[in-house]
Parts: C-alpha cells; structure tokens; sequence
C-alpha cells in the first residue's frame, strides 16, 4: 500500500494473476500492483448477527475481466456494496483504485461505473431523463456535455429508438440495458457489473459479452458477478469463487479449471471389455453409459492406453479428453451443486 | 484531497482525466432534483387537491350568501363558525386567500408536505434508486441537503398554490377593494395584497419544522410508503394532543402550535410575538430533526 511505484494496466488481458511491476516516469500514490480492486479481512455482519462477508481476500488485478462467481446468498452483493461505500464493512479493509473505501468514495466513484443488483430507474421519467437524472448527480459530470454523452451511452447498449419512451414500459432486458448505461455514461476505469446479463435474451447476452470484451480492450477493469459459469467462462480473464460468505477461490480462469483434471472418454461398442482393459492401464473411476465409458485420465502416455484397447480386440470409435469446465472446477471447489446457501 | 486528485491520471488509459468538480454542481443537483419531484404525478395530485380547497370554500361561501345572509354560518364573527376571515369573504375576494391558508393549514398543507418529505430518503430506497445515486457519487450530505431544499421549495409552491388559487376564486367570484384589519383600520387593497404574500411567505416557513420531521423519519425506514404513513400519522397525533387543554404545559413545544399566529400579520400594528415563536420553533425543529437525520443518513448501511 505504501509503495509508490506502479504499473501500466493491460492492454490485452493477461492469465497472469498479479501483472509485473513497470517503471513509469511518473511516480504516484496508487500502487497498481495492489490490483483495482483489493480488500483484507474484508468482513459484514449484518445487525441480526448473520456472517454475510467472512474474512475475505480479494485482489483484482488491473486490466482483467474479473469472473466474481458464486450461488445465491453467497455474499457476492454483499461485497460489492462494501466496495461501492453504499455498506460499512464491520471489519477489514478496501482499496478500490488504491483509495480505501468508503471513506475515498468522493474521489474514487467517479471513474467508476456500476451496475448493482439489477437496474432501478425511476419509471415515470424517460429512458434519457433517467441518465440525464444519474449524470446530474455525478459531481464531475460536465453538464455541457450530459447531452451528448447521455445519446452515446444509449447509442452504446442499443436503446437510441426508445430513448423517449418511459423507463415503467420498458422490458426486463431494455431496463438492464438503460442501467448499463448509466455505468457508460463517462471512461471508466472500473466497471462493477451484477448479474449483467440478466433478463436479456441470448442475441442481448451476446452483445454484452462483446460490449464487455471491448471495454476490455479499451483497458478498464471489468468486475463481473454472475452465476452462469459459462458466461464467466467466455468473458473472464480472471474468476473469484465464494461460498457462504468465505472466497473459496481466486486466480485466472485457465488455472482454476486446469487445476481440475479432464475425463477420458472412450466411444466403443465393447464397453465391459473396455473398462476391463483401462482399469488395467491405470485409469480410475472407471464409469459404464451405454456406448461410453468414462474415467479418470491415468499419468502414462495415453497414445499407449490405446494401443492397449486396440490389442485386446475393443473396437474404439472414439478417445478423446474432455477438458474440465469451469463447473466441474466449482463443484470440485465446493463439493456439492449450485444451490442457494441456507 | 491531493491523493485525490492525483487519482484521475494514475491508471490513465488513453481517456482524458475527469475533471475536477465544479462548485456549482450541487445547483445541478437541486435543479434536477425539483423537476423530477414536480414530474411525479403525486405532486401535481397534491398541488391539484391543495388548489381546490380553495375553489370549494369560495363556492361554499358564494352559495350560503347568495340569499343574501352574512356569510360565516351562523353570524358568529370570525372565529366561531368556520376559518378565520371567513365572514369577510363575501366583502372582499382577498380574504378567501387568507380563510383558505387558515383552512388547508392544519391539515392539508403539511399532509402534502410530509408526503413529499417522507419520500425523499426512503422512496429512493424503495425503487433502488438512492443505491445508484449515492455510487454516482452524488455524496450522502449534499442528497440530504438537496432533498431538504426540495421538500421547502414544495412547501413554499404549495403555499402559492392555494394562495394563487385562493385570490383567483375571490377576485372571480366577490368584489376586491380595501379591507379592514383585525384591529379595526383599514388598509388599501394593494398593501392587503402584499400582506397576503407575506402571510403566505409565513405559512410556508411554518411548515420547515414538519419537513424536517419527514425527512428524517424518511432515512429511517426503506418503505417510501411507511414514511408518508408516520409523518402524516405523527402530524395528526399532534393536532390531537395540541387540543388536550391537561397538555398545556408541553404544548408549546409542538411544531403545530403556533401555525395560526400567521393572522397578527393582519393586525395593525403587527403583533409579533407569537410569530417569532412560531419561526423559532420551526428553525428549532429544523435544527434537531435535520442533524439526526444527516447522523442517520450518513451512517446508514444501503441495502435496498
């Protein structure tokens, strides 16, 4: 924290979890290395005495598209608040642009763009008098230029036609288009999206992956809470798992899910020859579906496991690896399914 | 702040810094604020209601003396059958703005009001606005302050609104010309008007103390409805206690206690002393309920 050196964010999103240190000619406060986004012992307990926070320790690294994954209940919007200021953490602490949060809020929300737990618009305004509405209460919100900016952001997530239209007749996915909006109203350096793509219908959610991957390029941070891992899967650099209020996980996507080893699968019509066989080669957890048998890849080269099928007289039609998805890295990661935490 | 403002440039990524921000927002603010509170159609129900208060006395008044009786029922003089000024309607169109501010002010005007003020916090919070507002940063002080200025730039229109509505039913319906003071002198008819707009200047500074009131209930609770409910509920109570004659010790501490003092402004001299009371016990309260709602406000976990 105390460090005065920093780094440039990326231009391309980097696998790496902490981008390496480069010298810039101007020394400033921030140290990046800290990541956007970084809390200590972060803790919330609620009034009623319920653990919603526990401990946790996050670091989002500059530039990345940061996967923030977990069920229902789990504390991800609970975290997200704390990091907004909108909640005073009970303990711990938050840096978001390396500014402690909520006492920087003044300094800090402004480069920030959020989404937080769905939009919430004032429905007997227009779609435009909502942004005009938001960016009126952005203290360094040029207000010679709201107009223009307000047209791009709707130009931006697609609602130009229905910009005069009021937000109560908008749609589910129409309103969570105006509330991205409203996080596009000015550059940001961070963008804390809840859940963006929901409500949206699968051409909307495509357009939001890409409008994601974008401001990406363009080098702001994108903090991305969800529950649908493949969606987390396509847009993320980088993926945080929590669980009950405790970060189970966090690194880049690529490492999690390799952390997780693949299936072998063999398509053959002599399966109980076949998983007689791959049990002798070293293959565990050897499971029998029909046409197909399954099992744990072993150490050995497999080009000889097959040799060894095709030895013993299996007819093999297909022997492929399915790599691990990022759910089988999750239900590895917390033993059990996707369900709401009681 | 110099940490601060070091901050636009750090992560620079090819955007320009933001710029710093202009002392003149907050007005912004404000401006946006009364448009979008002008703009919900319960406001203009209120104002719609508070402008037919008038239109009804002013007919009511016109009926009962069409045969030609004094108005005021039952001759009583002013103060026994109805609102005060009510029996000198029908003399001069220009006491139905003072009879319908007597009439819509114990009751109707700061019902309005604390409707308005009751939903500035926590109807935010019930729509989820105030969580996107507050990220925006419009900062948790200035919405409250921005809030409060709203809530009496409402109380002083609707003060206008009857009394603009109440001088329009007069001049249409009865004569206009001098009048005579409580005291017994008479006075021309464009030093009556201006006492008018005096008197309506006072009624809306009595009701600051009820919408200070409100808007600290309003940071209170995350129901814009439940807010509405206490503070109007709390302004009933109060009407009721104020009534109780065993409560006259505490009585004049209540903010509604002094409302009706605004008819010395229509003595001549000027009595003043209970309308510096009534001034005093609203700033008062605008004091109090002010502080505890911005040491409530500014403390408050957002969860809506």
């Amino acid at each position: 924290m105390d460090e005065s050196s920093a780094t440039e964010p990326e231009r391309a999103p980097d696998p790496e979890p902490a981008p390496g240190p480069e010298p810039t000619p101007d020394p400033e406060p921030v140290d990046a290395r800290d990541g956007v986004i970084a809390t200590r012992a972060l803790t919330k307990r609620y009034r009623g005495g319920q653990l919603a926070v526990d401990g946790l320790d996050l670091t989002v690294p500059t530039g990345s598209v940061f996967g923030f994954l977990g069920p229902n209940g789990s504390g991800k919007t609970t975290t997200i608040r704390m990091l907004m200021g909108l909640i005073e953490p009970t303990s711990g602490a938050a840096r978001v642009l390396g500014h402690p949060m909520p006492r920087a809020a003044r300094a800090v929300l402004p480069h920030v763009g959020a989404l937080i737990e769905g939009p919430a618009l004032y429905g007997f305004l227009s779609g435009r008098d909502n942004l005009l509405r938001y960016d009126a209460a952005d203290p360094v919100a040029d207000p010679r230029t709201r107009r223009t900016r307000v047209a791009a952001a709707l130009d931006r997530v697609g609602l130009t036609a229905a910009a005069g239209k009021k937000a109560k007749a908008y749609s589910l996915g129409m309103k969570q288009r105006l509330g991205l909006a409203a996080a596009l109203l000015q550059p940001r350096r961070l963008l804390v999206l809840d859940e963006p793509t929901n409500g949206l219908d699968p051409q909307g959610m495509r357009e939001i992956r890409s409008l994601v991957r974008e401001l990406a390029s363009d080098g702001t941070t994108v903090f991305l809470s969800s529950h649908l891992l493949d969606e987390i899967e396509q847009v993320c650099t980088h993926v945080a798992v929590m669980a009950q209020g405790r970060l189970i996980t966090q690194g880049p996507v690529a490492e999690l899910a390799a952390g997780t080893r693949g299936r072998l699968v063999v398509t053959t019509p002599d399966p109980g020859e076949a998983a007689r066989v791959l049990k002798e080669q070293g293959v565990g957890d050897v499971v029998i579906a029909e046409d197909q048998v399954t099992g744990e890849p072993p150490e050995r080269d497999l080009a000889e496991v097959n040799a060894a099928l095709v030895a013993a007289g299996v007819r093999v039609r297909g022997f492929t690896v399915e790599r691990a998805s990022l759910e089988d890295a999750f239900v590895a990661l917390t033993g059990e399914g996707f369900d709401v935490a009681g | 702040m110099s940490r601060a403002d070091v901050v636009p440039q750090s992560y620079a990524t090819g955007e320009q810094a933001l710029r710093k921000p202009s002392p003149l927002w907050t007005f912004g603010l404000l401006r946006n604020e009364l448009m979008t509170t002008l703009r919900r159609w319960r406001t203009l129900a209120l104002l719609g209601v508070l402008a037919a208060v008038p239109i009804l006395v002013g007919i009511a008044v016109k009926i009962e003396t069409s045969d030609g009786s004094p108005g005021g029922g039952h001759g009583s003089g002013g103060g026994g059958g109805g609102p005060a000024f009510i029996a000198q309607i029908t003399n001069n169109g220009l006491f139905l703005v003072f009879t319908a501010l007597a009439a819509t002010l114990p009751f109707f005007l700061p019902m309005a009001v604390g409707v308005v003020a009751g939903d500035a916090i926590a109807g935010e919070a019930n729509a989820g606005t105030l969580r996107y507002l507050l990220v925006a940063p419009a900062g948790r002080t200035r919405l409250l302050l921005t809030k409060y200025a709203t809530t009496m730039a409402f109380c002083l229109l609707a003060t206008l609104v009857v009394a603009t509505s109440a001088l329009a039913v007069g001049a249409l319906l009865f004569p206009l010309g001098d009048l005579t003071t409580i005291s017994g002198t008479r006075i021309g008819f464009a030093d009556g008007l201006g006492r008018a707009l005096l008197i309506a200047l006072v009624v809306a500074a009595s009701l600051t103390g009820i919408a200070a009131l409100g808007l600290f209930v309003s940071t209170l609770t995350n129901s814009g409805i439940a807010a509405m409910a206490t503070t109007v509920g709390l302004l009933i109570t109060v009407q009721i206690l104020d009534q109780i004659p065993q409560l006259h010790a505490i009585q004049p501490y209540f903010f509604s206690h002094y409302w009706l003092s605004f008819a010395d402004l229509m003595r001549d001299p000027v009595y003043y002393d209970e309308l510096v009371k009534n001034l005093g016990l609203q700033a008062l309260y605008a004091a109090v309920f002010g502080s505890a709602a911005w040491a409530r406000f500014t403390t408050k976990d957002v969860t809506a």
